[in-house]
């Protein structure tokens, strides 16, 4: 045998195909035969059993066949025309694993392989709900079968090189992607994706069998959370990587396929905040249920819109024809959905009414609203191009400009209501209440625009005055949410603290222990409104172009740059140009920027550039520079320095969303193992029995984000 | 109370029409902001960053061109979209079936902001008619001790 990786690789992906399809043959017969009483020539359980054990022996198979691909790009072979294609002898070798993800055969086998793992976590732990687990098992062995059919059959990974003559080198992995945060971006923003087939597989089978009550939401409310926690680190990964490559000074261009992770995650913080609905009031059954349906399709038609070619997108490296199946799944995934709702609609009766407009269940309806408004936004101006072309014979470009007017104003809405949902209290909210809860906050907006007013932000005198006055209200209004979260963990804490008679921060930490899913929710609120924040800052961006030779220096807002030299390098896997220019501010040295172009496989005919912008990033602002390239006429290098305020407080905000979510993610502190230490000096035999209650009662608090 | 929210508004609708009128400078920057490079990078004019684009530099002495002559903001966009197509424009700025990009959001959020509140509003109306007709349920010694046990099961997780 010639080529005996590859064959292995294919003959894992063969086989867990068949695993896959076992699972779903055997698994649907088993559920039909336990569901309608028939007696199999072999017990339904045990049948139910081995579909199982087959779908866990499908993750090894296609891990079998992930580490395959692996191999062959560690060890050079590029007698398989994917690694020929992604990879080259020079490439270092952190670069060559992710290999795996950056071309479509590769990608595709990724998505496989963690399909197969979330499904390999969920046959494991069955033990919460066997029947149910079942049923999703199930449907997610019909997800996979879809995956696998598409690197067995149309994008094979393994395919050897036509012709059979092997060449020496490969053609390298694009620039591009050769970057620190490519090597986790795509795994995570994967794991994003994927794993929102696992809640979509739950809510299917729940409605098949006609599950009772609300387990199904609470058996994948951490599945949820962690592939949204996946996503919106992908998602922000992505826009690090935007900022630090591209070398346009910005961090999000609306690109399809950034809309296409946008989507499916507007969505699914939708869900989030809406199975809380069902839970605590067994309303929204149905809208949850489409919910989580939409979101899953929205998966599927992000892959659609960014492999097809359907849409022009930048990241080019992935489209061909393949397109027609993801068309194809989506209908199936449709019309099953659809089959299926309109077969057990009965069943997703809301238990109870809506009882006033001024409630946490009308906030969340205004919630829902405008995260899938934001939602179809996005896929309004991804696929307009398609329509106008439809109707008016010519495409048309749906940039920054269209997106800045339509969906800022949607955000700001957005960030009002991150402000009031948590603040009203479920069935109704009194007027005493509203007034307690809300006086604050309305304080804090109105002193934040009356200082940044005064501090100089006018944007009545501004260039760019729509800019600006969002800006202004988003600041405004991200104080006031600030405030409202703040004096929520402060009421909450000073509670405990009268129980306890802990210091605050003690006492701040055991409120947000016994109720770790609302103060965690008001944690990732926190972290939103600090990315708002800094969202907001690009309002005030500025730039200048120059062209440096030795000595040459450039002031932009209070910072002075020199270049001292520039130069030329080579290494084995790039050729490079770069500035060495010191920074000044009020007149002291601050650092030294490096900005780079480089040029990859330079000795081939399709050498390709990329930027290596220098950043000197401080809270206030980042001092962005980019090295251009050279001028032909003169050689001397041109310069782009922007200064692009407030941009690390999105750093900071991903990671308080980060932390918060995982804060929401422990289980809340038991009655049975809470340990009450009391003060020494209180003597409890002293006390009546209601002062007695009181210590051990919970902390009072008007709501709560509960995520 | 009712005079000062007037005077509130007054302020900003004339705050509004005062927004600046902007500097040449500004106005290029503005104009070219909402233009596409038309090289293949998919990027805005003014932020195209390829040097020795053969595009940008072009349609950048353009807009020079067109600015200094006097047009306006909406005959430069009409000059362009005839010279390199309407995806030159960074949004659809044509007019006609273009203007169904911008209303059809903003429509649709209206329309959901109404169903929402019809809907609150059904239900509320509902919940009033059947909430009466609930007889109260007797207390009883069973009904305490489960009160009792779900309280206690709540107390922390909510």
């Amino acid at each position: 045998m010639s080529h005996p990786m590859p064959f292995f690789g294919s003959i894992s992906l063969v086989l867990a195909l068949g695993l896959c399809i076992y699972t779903l043959l055997f698994g649907t017969l088993s559920l039909w035969a336990m569901a309608h009483g028939r007696v199999l020539a072999i017990a339904s359980e045990r049948i139910r059993e081995t579909a199982r054990r087959a779908g866990i022996a499908s993750f090894i198979a296609v891990s079998c066949a992930a580490f395959a691909l692996i191999w062959a790009a560690f060890t050079n072979d590029f007698s398989v025309d994917y690694i020929l294609h992604h990879t080259s002898r020079s490439l270092p070798w952190y670069y060559k694993f992710s290999s795996l993800w950056s071309g479509q055969e590769g990608s595709l086998l990724l998505w496989a392989w963690l399909l197969a793992g979330y499904g390999f976590v969920l046959r494991l732990r069955q033990k919460t709900d066997i029947t149910l687990t079942a049923y999703a098992s199930t449907i997610l062995s019909a997800i996979q079968i879809f995956f696998l059919i598409l690197v067995v059959f149309v994008a094979q990974p393994f395919a050897l090189v036509p012709g059979g003559i092997v060449p020496a080198d490969g053609f390298g992995l694009n620039p591009l992607l050769q970057y620190a945060e490519m090597v986790i971006h795509p795994p995570m923003l994967y794991l994003g994706y994927v794993g929102f087939s696992v809640p979509f597989a739950f809510a299917l089978g729940a409605l098949m069998m006609r599950y009772p009550g609300e387990k199904w939401i609470h058996i994948t409310r951490r599945w949820t959370m962690v592939t949204w926690l996946f996503l919106t680190c992908g998602i922000i990964l992505g826009m690090h990587w935007a900022y630090a490559v591209l070398g346009w000074g910005g961090y999000w261009g609306w690109d399809p396929v950034e809309n296409a992770s946008l989507m499916p995650w507007l969505a699914g913080t939708a869900f989030l905040h809406s199975v809380m609905m069902q839970e605590k009031r067994g309303m929204m059954k149905i809208w949850n249920v489409w919910l989580i349906f939409i979101t899953f399709m929205l998966t599927i038609l992000g892959t659609l819109l960014t492999r097809s070619g359907l849409v022009s997108s930048v990241h080019a490296f992935a489209q061909s024809s393949i397109g027609n199946w993801f068309v194809g799944f989506l209908v199936i995934v449709f019309a099953v959905c659809i089959f299926t709702f309109l077969y057990h609609r009965d069943h997703l009766r809301a238990e109870n009414r809506f009882e006033s407009l001024v409630s946490r269940e009308s906030s969340f309806l205004f919630n829902n609203l405008v995260l899938l408004t934001a939602c179809f936004v996005v896929l309004w101006g991804t696929l307009f191009p398609v329509l106008s072309e439809f109707v008016q014979g010519s495409k048309v470009t749906m940039g920054a400009p269209f997106y800045n007017r339509v969906a800022v104003p949607i955000g700001l809405f957005l960030i009002f209501l991150t402000g009031v949902g948590p603040l009203l209290a479920w069935r109704s909210t009194s007027l005493r209440a509203i007034r307690r809860n809300f006086v604050l906050p309305c304080i804090a907006i109105i002193v934040t625009a009356i200082a940044l007013m005064l501090a100089g932000v006018h944007p009545w005198a501004d260039d760019n005055p729509t800019s600006s006055i969002y800006a202004l209200v988003c600041f405004a209004l991200g104080a006031g949410v600030i405030t409202a979260i703040t004096a929520e963990f402060l009421r909450g804490a000073a509670v405990v603290r009268t129980q306890t008679g802990k210091n605050l921060l003690s006492s701040t930490i055991l409120l947000t222990r016994r109720n770790t899913r609302r103060y965690g929710g008001y944690l990732i609120h926190f972290g939103v409104v600090v990315m708002f924040i800094g969202l907001a800052g690009a309002a005030f961006n500025q730039s200048k172009e120059v062209e440096m030779s030795f000595g040459d220096s450039i002031q932009l807002n209070g910072y002075k740059i020199v270049c001292q030299s520039y130069s030329q390098d080579s290494t084995p896997n790039y050729d490079t140009d770069f500035a060495l220019l010191d920074v000044f501010h009020n007149g002291k040295k601050i650092t030294r920027l490096t900005p780079e172009r480089r040029i990859y496989f330079a000795d081939t005919d399709h050498a390709q550039a990329s930027t290596v912008v220098a950043i000197h990033s401080t809270l206030a602002n980042d001092l962005y520079v980019v090295f251009e390239g050279r001028n032909p006429d003169t050689d001397k290098p041109i310069i782009k320095v922007f200064i692009n305020p407030l941009v690390n407080w999105i750093w900071i905000g991903v990671g308080i969303v980060i932390f918060g979510t995982l804060i929401a993610l422990i289980p809340p502190l038991m009655p049975g193992t809470r340990r009450v230490e009391l003060p020494a000096p209180i003597d409890l035999s002293f006390r009546g029995a209601a002062e007695e209650d009181a210590l051990r009662a919970p902390a009072e608090a008007p709501g709560g984000p509960h995520v | 109370m009712y005079k000062r929210s007037l005077q509130l508004v007054l302020v900003i609708v004339v705050a509004f029409t005062m927004l600046g009128a902007g500097s040449p400078s500004t106005r290029f920057d503005q104009v070219g902001h909402k233009l596409m490079c038309t090289c293949g990078c998919a990027e805005i004019l003014l932020e195209c960053n390829h040097v020795g684009c053969p595009n940008s530099s072009v349609e950048i002495a353009e807009l020079h061109t067109q600015m200094n002559a006097g047009a306006s903001d909406s005959k430069i966009f009409k000059v362009f979209a005839a010279k390199y197509g309407p995806t030159v424009l960074a949004a659809p700025m044509r007019g006609g079936f273009d203007d169904v990009a911008w209303v059809v959001p903003f429509a649709v959020l209206i329309l959901g902001i109404l169903a929402i509140v019809l809907l609150l509003r059904m239900w509320q109306r509902r919940h009033a008619r059947l909430a009466p007709a609930l007889p109260d349920a007797p207390v009883t010694p069973e009904s305490e001790a489960l009160r009792d046990r779900i309280r206690n099961e709540t107390k922390y997780g909510e």
